[in-house]
């Protein structure tokens, strides 16, 4: 049985959890292909107009899976943790990808850890029970798809990027010469799903380090530390994802090694419009080099080229004052 | 203290009178504007839907008039209203305008933190007291909708224009010049006789329209380029799937008033089509669109501002309902752009089609 996986949205998360849960049940994933101007361009076709990029590229990815494979997995994604949300989008998902004509079957369970985790389980067996009937082989396949997520949020924690850190699991690393020492390094904020597409972010974090400055991202900081700088907020934050995004802005504003950030938004995305402002506040107040990205569907490359290398130019300049050059 | 707070339509006459119950001095900040709007979108964030912006000219511009608390309303997601309050306040302490800050919401931890909260603005009035003036704002706030149900039935009808207009208005008038309990009635009857009292040409079966979407922008008449108004002389009978009341009793009184349409038979509804709620009134949009299309109006207008994250939702799942039910759905966006003569002629076009279909279907009846 094929079970097919959208390269978009959540996959940056939980990839390597979901492939080890299906493969131990022996199921067969299948990944959509990477993103391409053919996936965003089905996904502008079958989405409605006013629905963020990332949305769009996942019904994109969506349509790609269709015909390849026997299930999709299409999980609707309430709440990750205790009293947060995603995102509306992520909650009407299904039913936004359900009216889509042509799509094989969905696997479609409701994740909701709103009020308490111990209902993760239940979904986890829901899942497993389509493909066998034997509850100690969910249960094993469950825990070591968590033992594999686990070992890629380590790797992420170590500085790797997802693609990265997947190669790792896979053990697919190639024999290439480690990076060049960089001389700058600069946090990049943004939803997974933005930065590390590298269509839609038109190659934002390899081009950054072209330019000679290493990136660091909101998943390089352990779920421990996110938490505790989030919490400066005056209210806690309803969004899992924008909270990770508050934290890690505020954790490397407070860095003095890293010299400027770059914050990254969809146009039309509710939590950016307001995750952005906190973050752009608080970088102003420190005086800290800050850029806003952002994408849609028009994005010309020649233009994010140009407002990298200025914003790379006022860091290295700032830089230089600040060392009395 | 003088507390103000964030207009949404009518709201202000309700929560005035529940305010001055109190004996709170209350500043109610200038009807929302043209330059209310301008001051929200020059200090606020650029991507954020369009109430916010509009709150915030409200609180600049009660400001002016020396208010210094504001009392608003939060919530905890995933609706971007849930943290409105604190982003808002933020905004305006860079700009200088440091203002008191009370926001009435789910406690995170302890429901002494919603009571303290409450016993800031009440001071030392008794909780008998307390209940005594919401059910004072209640009244008028059930009032007001009466109004508002009247003015959609007569508006397409009247005989003089703007007659219909200036009798809403002079009702309104009545209600909100109510001082205590005891004067509701009288006040209520006496406004029910002006608008009673609009003439009306005989007129056949009209067009029906029901206006759905974002609540904001339903309730609040400069928000939405007073679409209500423009569909009433353009010849349609409106109903909206919110009214001021319901919403209170649903959220603030929960549910306590039976009789009232309540959000929960609303969702129900809008299964199969959306099977989860998605924040804010998404889900409510969608069961609606399917109660109006069962009800056999001719036609649904969405509205929503630029950008709402659950109305979106809904939109993309509305042309379910349309096809599956023949009933022809218009989105409206709001945002701060937004030209009244472009949305004339929308509307124009929109009711043209309506009155050919119901036409075209009523030759076929026969």
């Amino acid at each position: 049985m094929k079970v097919g996986i959208p390269r978009a949205l959540l996959y940056y998360y939980y990839y390597p959890m979901w492939r080890t849960f299906f493969e131990e049940l022996g199921a067969e994933v299948v990944l959509s292909s990477p993103s391409t101007r053919v996936t965003l361009a089905q996904g502008l076709k079958h989405a409605v107009d006013e629905v963020c990029l990332p949305v769009k590229l996942f019904f994109g990815h969506v349509l790609d899976l269709a015909g390849k494979v026997d299930y999709i997995f299409l999980p609707r994604m309430v709440s990750v943790e205790h009293h947060k949300y995603i995102c509306p989008k992520f909650l009407g998902l299904p039913d936004m990808i359900r009216r889509l004509e042509g799509l094989p079957d969905l696997i479609g369970v409701d994740v909701n850890l709103y009020r308490k985790d111990r209902d993760l389980y239940t979904v986890i067996n829901n899942v497993g029970s389509l493909f066998t009937g034997n509850k100690l082989k969910i249960f094993r396949a469950y825990r070591s798809s968590i033992k594999t997520l686990q070992k890629y949020y380590r790797l992420l924690h170590l500085g790797l990027m997802p693609a990265e850190a997947l190669a790792v699991l896979d053990n697919k690393v190639g024999d290439k010469p480690l990076n060049y020492p960089f001389e700058l390094n600069v946090a990049v904020i943004g939803h997974p799903y933005n930065i590390y597409d590298s269509y839609i972010s038109m190659n934002l974090t390899g081009r950054l380090k072209e330019m000679g400055a290493a990136v660091f991202t909101a998943e390089h900081v352990p779920e421990k530390t996110l938490r505790s700088n989030a919490a400066r907020l005056p209210k806690k934050l309803f969004w899992s994802l924008g909270q990770r995004m508050i934290g890690a802005a505020f954790h490397y504003l407070d860095r003095p090694d890293i010299s400027g950030l770059v914050h990254v938004a969809a146009f039309g995305c509710g939590p950016d419009s307001m995750t952005g402002e906190l973050i752009e506040r608080h970088a102003r107040a420190l005086r800290a080099p800050f850029l806003n990205l952002t994408l849609d569907e028009h994005t010309g490359e020649a233009g994010i080229v140009t407002r990298l290398e200025a914003f790379l130019d006022m860091v290295r300049w700032k830089k230089a004052e600040a060392a009395g050059i | 203290m003088r507390a103000t707070f964030p207009h949404m339509g009518n709201l202000y006459i309700p929560l005035r009178a529940m305010l001055q119950y109190l004996d709170v001095d209350v500043v109610v900040p200038p009807p929302s504007s043209k330059r209310t709007l301008n001051l929200g979108v020059k200090h606020g964030p650029e991507f954020a839907c369009m109430p916010l912006k509009l709150n915030l000219g409200n609180f600049i511009e009660a400001r002016e008039m020396g208010a210094d608390t504001i009392i608003m309303a939060g919530g905890c997601g995933p609706c971007r209203f849930g943290y409105y309050a604190q982003i808002e306040h933020a905004i305006l302490k860079d700009i200088g305008c440091d203002m008191q800050l009370i926001v009435l919401e789910p406690p995170e931890k302890n429901i002494s933190e919603l009571i303290i909260k409450i016993k800031k603005i009440t001071g030392r009035r008794s909780w008998w007291q307390v209940i005594q003036a919401i059910r004072f704002g209640y009244q008028k706030a059930l009032a007001v909708d009466e109004l508002e149900r009247k003015v959609f039935q007569i508006r397409p009808r009247e005989a003089r224009a703007g007659a219909s207009e200036r009798a809403f208005s002079e009702a309104l008038k009545l209600i909100d010049n109510a001082a205590s309990p005891g004067e509701m009635t009288e006040a209520r009857k006496k406004a029910g006789a002006i608008m009673a009292g609009v003439a009306c040409k005989p007129s056949g079966p009209l067009v029906r329209i029901a206006v759905i979407g974002e609540i904001y922008t339903l309730l609040e008449p400069f928000a939405n380029n007073r679409l209500e108004r423009h569909l009433g002389l353009l010849g349609a009978e409106v109903d909206r799937s919110l009214y001021l009341s319901e919403w209170v009793n649903d959220h603030l009184l929960f549910g306590l008033v039976k009789g009232l349409r309540s959000s929960k038979e609303t969702c129900a509804s809008a299964s199969p089509y959306l099977c989860h709620f998605v924040g804010g009134h998404g889900q409510e949009t969608v069961g609606s669109a399917v109660n109006y299309a069962r009800d056999g109006y001719d036609g649904i207008i969405q509205v929503y501002p630029f950008t709402c994250m659950p109305e979106i939702v809904a939109q993309s799942i509305l042309p379910g309902v349309g096809s599956d039910y023949d009933i022809p759905i218009l989105t409206l966006i709001m945002d701060e752009h937004t030209g009244e003569a472009g949305l004339q002629t929308r509307l124009e076009a929109f009711i043209d089609l309506l009155a050919r279909r119901k036409e075209t279907r009523e030759v076929i009846c026969k």
